[in-house]
């Protein structure tokens, strides 16, 4: 009689131990983030913080899990959904919702509900142009890497052209949506973001052990009978759903999930889900807040953190490529 | 009993498998050999519903492989194809205990770390089961998706050229355990081989593939005569009998133009 029955002695334990460890940074984060520095006022500045510390932390978690999963189907470590250009079809959709109706049109409808039909039609679109990359027809990482690259340059070109060609005033009302960035959140989608993420990740929480088995492969998550088709296609739309909710809030943001994956990959002994998912997210959180905390307290900038959440992850992209983690 | 009715695989214009009707039986060791390209780790895959056939029927205890619940059958029939990267850093324990997932959906019972253990030690891995499986060279790696394979206990189970990067030592050892997983847990293996006298001493039936058709079946002694390896591999092989078993010498081939 085997005396350890779980799955690997020990690892679980330890696992569960970093993210405690996590949580308590996180939640010393986001203490930091509300209290320091406050002269005055405490409630008015209170609440405005709290907007936004809730903005970061639905932000940090749909990043983070959308990486996690994308990474998870692709079989990969080094594709994201940013990388693959799913913001940057949001993008296009926005902008071409700008186009066919233009601005005033559309500040005539509920800015929740033009947020809703837009994420829905990006989650439709993301499922039909990037399921062929995803169901076993590409089998080079490269040409998926190309692919994505490709793509999203298209959907980039595409909105720059419409761009061009709409009204300057209008082009202003698209410029202030997508230049959102984690100072200047949009506010006004904080609940429907709120819901649409706690949805996606009661979805992911139910669905982990079968992640975990599709972390094996194609070939091996069919052999042990995990549903392989509708299984990825359910991971994809979560994915799209995500990311349309996190450039929403705070637009295009390339290499963040990147760096957060790797680091909870790195600093989780387990390729168990239960474990990896949470700790991205908090990692994220840490980063989010606990960077714009420093960077706004500490050494008063306004608008860096983007940049400097960029550059590192962009290096680590590049160090990964170099060091052929790709495979 | 794995029916294959008329199955056929093409890409574009090329067919790769036209037209194969085929009964294995339940029960003991199958090896399907044949020269490259003649079909039979598509076949395999096919049977394993890893990929989809063009038309046909393949029939595994009457459940249409493509049509059944993906997790039904994975309690029946077990795949394990030759290149199995994984980009999760894994334990060998971590990767027999998937052989679970089918019985248990991830939440391992009591019962379910049995089966770890029992196939564990089936491979001899007990020692090895808290490594990472970057750590271990390719034949012990080899084993351990074996293990999983054993540890999914199901009737059936399809190998596709298990031998591929063994020494002769772990090859014999890989082809013992077939014998055994066989002889004393009662599965029907379903192999892919290349080596004509490891099928030729281990297993109950050879199917011979040659052109994406089936052109020879039987026992070991009616396929392994000199006429028989003619049609299949299109060399001249001596055909000697050692031991009991009937080997084949082929490594000296006339000279031809």
């Amino acid at each position: 009689m085997p005396a350890d029955l779980t799955a690997s002695p020990g690892s679980g334990r330890s696992g569960g131990l970093i993210l405690l460890a996590l949580l308590v940074i996180a939640l010393f984060a986001c203490t930091a983030f509300m209290t320091v520095g406050v002269t005055g006022g405490w409630a008015f500045v209170l609440q405005l913080r709290a907007v936004k510390l809730a903005a970061l932390l639905l932000v940090g978690c749909a990043i983070a899990l959308a990486t996690v999963l994308f990474q998870t189907v692709s079989g990969n470590r080094i594709l994201t959904p940013s990388i693959m250009g799913f913001d940057a079809l949001y993008i296009l959709i926005q902008t071409s919702a700008v186009f066919a109706i233009g601005a005033s049109g559309l500040n005539l409808v509920d800015k929740r509900l033009l947020f809703l039909g837009q994420a829905a039609l990006m989650t439709a679109f993301a499922a039909l142009l990037y399921r062929w990359l995803f169901t076993g027809a590409v089998r080079s990482l490269h040409l998926l890497l190309l692919a994505g690259v490709v793509l999203g340059m298209l959907f980039r070109s595409v909105s720059n052209i419409l761009q061009r060609m709409i009204d300057p005033n209008e082009f202003v009302v698209l410029q202030d949506r997508f230049f959102a960035s984690f100072n200047t959140v949009d506010t006004t989608l904080l609940g429907i973001a709120a819901v649409i993420i706690a949805l996606a990740a009661i979805a992911i929480w139910r669905m982990r052990a079968t992640l975990d088995v599709l972390g094996l492969g194609r070939d091996a998550a069919i052999a042990l009978g995990v549903p392989y088709k509708r299984t990825t296609m359910t991971v994809l739309l979560l994915v799209a759903a995500l990311t349309s909710t996190s450039t929403a809030l705070v637009g295009p943001v390339a290499f963040f999930g990147l760096l957060v994956a790797n680091m909870a990959y790195a600093l989780i002994p387990s390729h168990r889900h239960a474990l990896t998912l949470p700790a991205a997210a908090l990692i994220a959180v840490i980063c989010l807040v606990g960077g714009q905390t420093v960077l706004e307290r500490v050494f008063a900038f306004n608008t860096a953190l983007a940049i400097i959440v960029e550059f590192l992850g962009g290096i680590v992209f590049l160090f990964m490529l170099v060091r052929g983690a790709v495979r | 009993m794995i029916e294959i009715r008329d199955v056929r695989k093409s890409y574009g214009d090329a067919t790769v498998v036209q037209g194969v009707n085929l009964t294995l039986p339940r029960g003991g060791v199958t090896a399907i050999i044949g020269p490259n390209g003649a079909g039979k780790s598509t076949l395999l895959t096919m049977i394993g519903r890893l990929l989809p056939m063009t038309s046909g029927q393949i029939l595994v205890d009457g459940m249409d492989v493509t049509h059944a619940a993906s997790n039904a059958l994975a309690r029946r029939l077990s795949i394990l194809r030759q290149d199995n990267h994984i980009a999760a850093r894994l334990t060998v324990r971590d990767l027999v205990a998937f052989g679970r997932y089918p019985h248990s959906h991830g939440r391992l019972t009591r019962e379910d770390g049995v089966h770890v253990a029992r196939a564990l030690e089936f491979l001899g891995l007990t020692h090895l089961a808290n490594r990472f499986l970057d750590e271990l060279s390719g034949g012990q790696r080899q084993r351990a998706h074996v293990a999983m394979v054993v540890c999914q206990d199901t009737d059936y189970i399809l190998l596709d050229e298990p031998l591929n990067n063994l020494d002769m030592k772990h090859a014999v050892g890989m082809m013992q355990l077939m014998r055994r997983m066989a002889d004393d847990l009662g599965k029907t293996i379903v192999v892919v081989l290349h080596d004509i006298n490891f099928a030729s001493c281990y297993a109950d039936h050879i199917v011979a593939m040659r052109d994406g058709r089936v052109i020879r079946k039987g026992a070991p002694a009616a396929i392994m005569t000199a006429d028989a390896m003619r049609a299949i591999y299109d060399i001249d092989m001596h055909i000697e009998e050692i031991g009991g078993d009937r080997i084949g010498v082929f490594y000296r081939q006339p000279a031809r133009d």
